[in-house]
C-alpha cells in the first residue's frame, strides 16, 4: 500500500487537489481577516480619538517588517519557479530565505510589542490597542504557522520530494503578505 | 504542480522592486501632511501592491476562473458585512434606536497609562 495520501496525487476541478485546498483556505481567511479589518475601519472612522492612539505605533518598524515580508514573498516565488524547473536544492534554499524573512518579522514584532507594552500600551488599554494586538497577533500566528510548514516543505524539497508543495506554501505565504499590505497602512500610516 | 502555471514566470525581481518603490511612497505620503494624499498613498497604494502580489506572485490571473469567483465572493460577503454593521457602529442614533450611553463612554479615549511615545 502506498504511503502517499490519494488527495496529493489526484487532480480535481482541473487543478491539483492540494492547490484547490489552499485556495479554499485563503477564501475562508479572506472572511476572517476581512471581517476583522472591516470592523477596525468602521470603528476607526467613527472615533476620531483613535488617531491619537494610532500615533503611538512606530511607522519605521512597520515599514521594515513590510520590506521583510515583501522580500520573503520574492524568495517564495523564486522557490516556486525553481521547483517547477525540477531544481529541488534551489527551491529549498529559497524557502529557507523565506523562512528567515518570516522569523525576522516575528522577532521584530516581538521587540515592538515589548516596547509598546512597557509604555503601557497593552491589549486592554483601550479599544484601539485591542484591535491592534488582535489583528497583528492573528497575522503573526499565520506567519508562525507558515514558517513551520515552510521548514517541512524545504527539507523535503532539498531531497527533490513533493516539489509541488513548494507552490502550495508559496501561495499561502503570498496571502499572508497581502494581509500585511493592508494592515500596515491601517495600523501604522493612518494617524 | 499546476499545469496552468508552467509558462507564467515573469521577472520577479522587477515586481519586487516596484513593491519596494510603492512602500517608500506609502511611507513618505504622510510627511506632506495632506490627508487626501495620505489616504491615497496609504490605501490606494496598498490596493496596487496587493494586486501586484496576487497577479505576479500568486498567479491568480492564470488560475482557474472559479478561483477568482471564489475569492471575489468572499470579498463581497465582507462588504455586505461592513454595510450591514457599519451603521450601528458609526452612528449615534437611527430609526427607533439610540446608542446606549455606556457604549459612548467606553469609546471615549485615551486611557493609556504610562507615557512616552515610543515612536
Amino acid at each position: 500500500m502506498s504511503a502517499t495520501p490519494i488527495a496529493t496525487t489526484r487532480s480535481s476541478a482541473g487543478m491539483p487537489t492540494g492547490l484547490l485546498a489552499v485556495w479554499w483556505v485563503i477564501a475562508s481567511e479572506i472572511v476572517i481577516f476581512g471581517g476583522l479589518l472591516a470592523s477596525y475601519i468602521m470603528h476607526r472612522l467613527a472615533h476620531d480619538a483613535w488617531s491619537a492612539h494610532a500615533a503611538n505605533t512606530n511607522t519605521w518598524i512597520g515599514a521594515f517588517n513590510t520590506l521583510v515580508l515583501l522580500s520573503s514573498s520574492l524568495a517564495a516565488v523564486l522557490g516556486h519557479k525553481a521547483a517547477e524547473e525540477g531544481d529541488g536544492a534551489k527551491a529549498a534554499r529559497q524557502l529557507w530565505y523565506t523562512f528567515a524573512g518570516g522569523a525576522t518579522f516575528l522577532v521584530v514584532k516581538g521587540f515592538e510589542w515589548a516596547m509598546e507594552i512597557s509604555h503601557g500600551y497593552t491589549i486592554s488599554a483601550n479599544t484601539f490597542w485591542s484591535f491592534y494586538y488582535t489583528a497583528a497577533g492573528l497575522h503573526a500566528t499565520h506567519v508562525l504557522a507558515g514558517i513551520i510548514i515552510m521548514a517541512v516543505v524545504a527539507r523535503k524539497a532539498a531531497r527533490n520530494v513533493d516539489l509541488h508543495h513548494v507552490e502550495l506554501i508559496g501561495v499561502y505565504w503570498h496571502f499572508v503578505d497581502v494581509v500585511w499590505i493592508f494592515l500596515f497602512p491601517l495600523l501604522y500610516i493612518a494617524k | 504542480m499546476s499545469d496552468a502555471h508552467e509558462s507564467h514566470h515573469g521577472n520577479y525581481w522587477k515586481i519586487w522592486a516596484w513593491l519596494c518603490a510603492l512602500l517608500v511612497v506609502s511611507v513618505a505620503g504622510p510627511f506632506l501632511e495632506i490627508q487626501a494624499v495620505t489616504l491615497i498613498t496609504a490605501f490606494g497604494i496598498a490596493v496596487v501592491k496587493a494586486y501586484l502580489v496576487a497577479v505576479h506572485f500568486m498567479h491568480i490571473n492564470v488560475a482557474k476562473r472559479y478561483i477568482v469567483y471564489l475569492a471575489s465572493t468572499t470579498l463581497i460577503f465582507m462588504l455586505l458585512f461592513f454595510a450591514a454593521v457599519a451603521p450601528d457602529v458609526m452612528q449615534e442614533d437611527g430609526s427607533n434606536w439610540t446608542k446606549p450611553a455606556w457604549i459612548a463612554e467606553a469609546q471615549t479615549p485615551p486611557t493609556v497609562h504610562g507615557g512616552a511615545n515610543p515612536h
